[in-house]
């Protein structure tokens, strides 16, 4: 496309035909406030409904006269366009715009969960806002609160961001413009609760309100509770995505693994233990990897016996899914009934760490299961919603009591007065804080599944993967849907596919129900990018969600490759789990304790 | 229990019956992303035959046309046109444009309120025969001022004239 000169406050810029304002500004370091816009909500899609008006300019050379023109949603066609990002006239019209915006938004900033995260905070603060002009009417609704996922529509802003994240990106169509004119708001049909809908808690919404209209429901204060309680044994374990985004918010390079600051500080909390959700990941390899193995066995077995391919795939139920992620169980149960057994039995590691915390480490340490307090700290909001599943609480105790996110960890953290930059390093506990590299990299699309390739390899053979061959690069990367053909063993081939965010994985699960022999698996993730973009990981604030995303995935590799042992089935804390307690993968006691059944929950 | 999972009557039922005739002639492709633009006809319809669109019915359009709830939801919310509540068996609307408003339909809609013992934009009459609505602008200012009781448009309307037009409702109902 050909190129058009614009002059921004006297300067002149060349940018592509098409370009808008705010593009060609970006070029040349001029800033324009924004606030609805929002280049990268998922998957690269931005939202300009150019509805806040934030970001009016001045320009001559679009109409006869000079005009006030949003810079997010004005392209630039032709050359000559004249820009004044700071003339008076577009500075009052700014100023206009945001003190109407907070002429109807509750001034309670300092009680507000998005106190010095909010982007209108920030704007207020940049515009030197010291009154409100505008005294008028104002909007009021009733909170409504999930296990997951709390809404205070009172303070939102219409910039209709969580919208097109949700219909857009997820394909999950929960939240929809409500109302028309003053009174309108993004909610949900006919304004029910969030609980009652086709909600996946995958928190994407969350991640990209800039105000506090949508925000995850904080269980820290159970927690402070658990921790100070003497009769309480409260341990905690982590999963693999929070120790690449933690350390940003204390000084670290944004996407640096910090997992001995972690623990170290986790430690300083009052944790009883400190445990690794990877190590709950190693076991989850071992019964998928099981499982997987099993399901192609069968698959082959059915063929040699005459059976066609597609028969076969039916019979042996592939491809098969992976459910480690509850964004994404919630999504086929809601939407996908026609798949339910397909996807592995295995609960996810959390569910595993929590099953396995009260049942073998319980026994072990001589503490009843109602006095030992399973904290989990999590990237994600779904896993809140999954912790309160009444299949995890067998006999009314539930396997996981209180998930808190890498936000309210670092909230935690700060309240404490612990800074984790000044820490020594810390070594998680025995016997379920050992993992190995295949379980860190179960943060990242891609990971899970290869880390059960890892160790599949070694099933058919008997002999573990060594050198560059651990690495299955085919798997990795930020794409949406990917797809591989992967030697598993010498003679067996295996097609498999890797989807993150619920958009991708619709289409992935849409192109098995066109044909169940494509795929022999398949690892699907609810969020863009895996849990390094969990609903619950710090928020990005400077509009490049890719850049973060590719730091926190590297940092997981990059972790992944400085460990000792990257198969699961050599940790050595899981042979002796294997070896005291449970048997063989997928016997009757691992069965019991690790997998979980789906059901049809179809939501309109 | 009908079909549709509510309690709804018989009665209810045929106007699901009605309702799916209409949208299954218009032969909605689910893979067809554009099928959305027939939303707005298809509550158009359903509100015809309902009388209004409680979320039963919202729902049950959403499913038909393989769309999220919510998308329906956003749009019945939009329209002033839509009504999630029940109507009266006469929907009298008077209208409150620049040149009705001028002639005084303002006082025939304070009549109304008070005969009808409703006020306007609410609940419909406890007996279920009333709704009584203010509109802008019917497109006959001529007549003005004007009232449309259901399909039926009355020009140059006095106080008088709008409760004569009840009366003869009411007399005709309690037959």
């Amino acid at each position: 496309m050909a190129n058009v000169t614009v002059t921004i406050n006297g300067t002149k810029v060349e940018v592509p035909a098409g370009a808008t304002i705010l593009d060609a500004a970006k070029k040349i370091n001029v800033h324009i406030p924004t606030l609805c816009y929002c280049p990268d909500v998922g998957c690269g899609t931005a939202n300009k409904p150019a509805s806040c008006r934030l970001c009016l300019v001045e320009a001559s050379g679009i109409r006869p006269r000079p005009v006030l023109v949003p810079a997010c949603a004005t392209p630039l066609a032709r050359d000559g366009v004249e820009v004044w990002t700071n003339s008076a006239r577009a500075m009052k019209a700014r100023r206009t715009v945001l003190e109407l915006l907070l002429s109807d938004h509750p001034q309670n900033c300092l009680t507000c969960a998005k106190n010095q995260e909010c982007e209108l905070q920030k704007l207020a603060s940049e515009f030197g806002i010291r009154e409100i002009e505008y005294q008028g009417a104002r909007n009021n609704f009733p909170i409504d609160e999930s296990p997951a996922i709390m809404r205070d529509l009172t303070k939102c802003i219409m910039c209709r961001r969580c919208e097109t994240v949700c219909n857009k990106v997820q394909t999950v169509g929960t939240l929809t413009g409500n109302g028309r004119g003053f009174s309108a708001k993004v909610g949900t049909a006919s304004m029910i609760p969030l609980a009652d809908t086709s909600c996946t808690f995958c928190g994407q919404c969350v991640n990209v309100c800039p105000v506090g209209a949508i925000v995850g429901v904080s269980y820290v204060k159970k927690v402070w509770d658990a921790i100070n309680d003497p009769k309480k044994t409260v341990i905690v374990s982590t999963a693999p995505a929070v120790r690449v985004a933690v350390g940003q918010e204390f000084g670290f390079e944004p996407g640096k693994p910090v997992t001995g600051k972690l623990v170290a500080g986790l430690r300083a909390l009052g944790f009883d233990k400190v445990f690794d959700t990877d190590f709950a990941a190693d076991l989850t390899i071992m019964e998928e990897g099981h499982e997987l193995v099993g399901r192609v066995k069968e698959f082959i077995a059915a063929t040699q016996a005459g059976k066609s391919v597609k028969d076969a795939s039916l019979g042996a139920r592939l491809p098969i899914l992976t459910s480690c992620c509850p964004g994404w169980i919630n999504f086929l149960e809601h939407h996908f009934p026609d798949l339910l057994d397909i996807p592995s039995s295995c609960k996810s590691p959390q569910q595993m760490f929590g099953a396995i915390a009260k049942s073998y480490y319980a026994e072990k340490i001589g503490v009843k299961p109602e006095d030992l307090i399973v904290v989990s700290v999590m990237p994600c909001q779904a896993k809140k919603y999954e912790a309160a599943r009444p299949e995890f609480a067998p006999g009314g105790i539930r396997d996981i009591d209180y998930v808190v996110t890498t936000r309210e960890l670092v909230r935690m953290f700060h309240e404490a007065g612990i800074n984790l930059a000044n820490l020594e390093d810390g070594e998680y506990d025995s016997p379920l804080g050992e993992s190995t590299g295949a379980a860190v990299i179960f943060g990242v699309t891609g990971g899970v599944l290869e880390a059960a390739l890892r160790s599949v390899h070694t099933m058919l053979t008997g002999e573990n993967l060594g050198g560059d061959a651990i690495n299955f690069r085919a798997v990795r990367g930020l794409e949406g849907v990917k797809e591989a053909k992967v030697e598993v063993a010498p003679g067996i081939s295996v097609n498999v596919a890797v989807a993150s965010g619920l958009g991708n994985a619709r289409k992935a699960l849409e192109m098995v129900r066109q044909d169940r022999t494509r795929f022999q698996a398949i690892e699907i993730m609810a969020c863009p990018g895996g849990c390094i973009n969990g609903g619950g990981q710090p928020y990005i604030h400077d509009g490049d969600r890719k850049g973060a995303l590719e730091r926190r995935m590297a940092g997981l590799y990059a972790e992944d490759a400085g460990k000792p042992i990257r198969l699961s089935h050599e940790n050595s804390d899981i042979k002796k789990l294997y070896e005291e307690y449970l048997g063989e993968p997928g016997s009757e006691k691992a069965h019991h304790l690790l997998h979980t059944v789906y059901h049809e929950n179809i939501r309109s | 229990m009908c079909e549709h999972g509510c309690s709804c009557s018989s009665a209810a039922a045929e106007k699901f019956a009605e309702l799916d005739t209409f949208i299954d002639g218009l032969k909605l492709d689910p893979a067809d992303a554009r099928r959305r633009g027939r939303l707005i006809q298809i509550l158009h319809r359903a509100q015809h035959i309902f009388g209004y669109l409680p979320r039963e019915v919202q729902q049950h359009v959403a499913q038909k046309m393989r769309i999220p709830e919510s998308a329906v939801s956003g749009v019945v919310s939009f329209y002033n046109f839509f009504s999630t509540k029940p109507k009266g068996k006469y929907v009298i609307n008077v209208c409150l444009g620049t040149a009705c408003y001028v002639k005084g339909s303002e006082g025939v809609l304070r009549e109304l309120e008070r005969v009808l013992g409703v006020k306007a934009d609410t609940d419909p009459t406890p007996d279920g025969l009333f709704s009584l609505t203010a509109l802008r602008c019917v497109g006959c200012c001529g007549l003005a001022p004007v009232m449309v009781v259901n399909d039926k448009v009355y020009g140059k309307v006095t106080p008088a004239k709008a409760v004569a037009v009840v009366e003869e409702i009411r007399a005709r109902e309690a037959k």
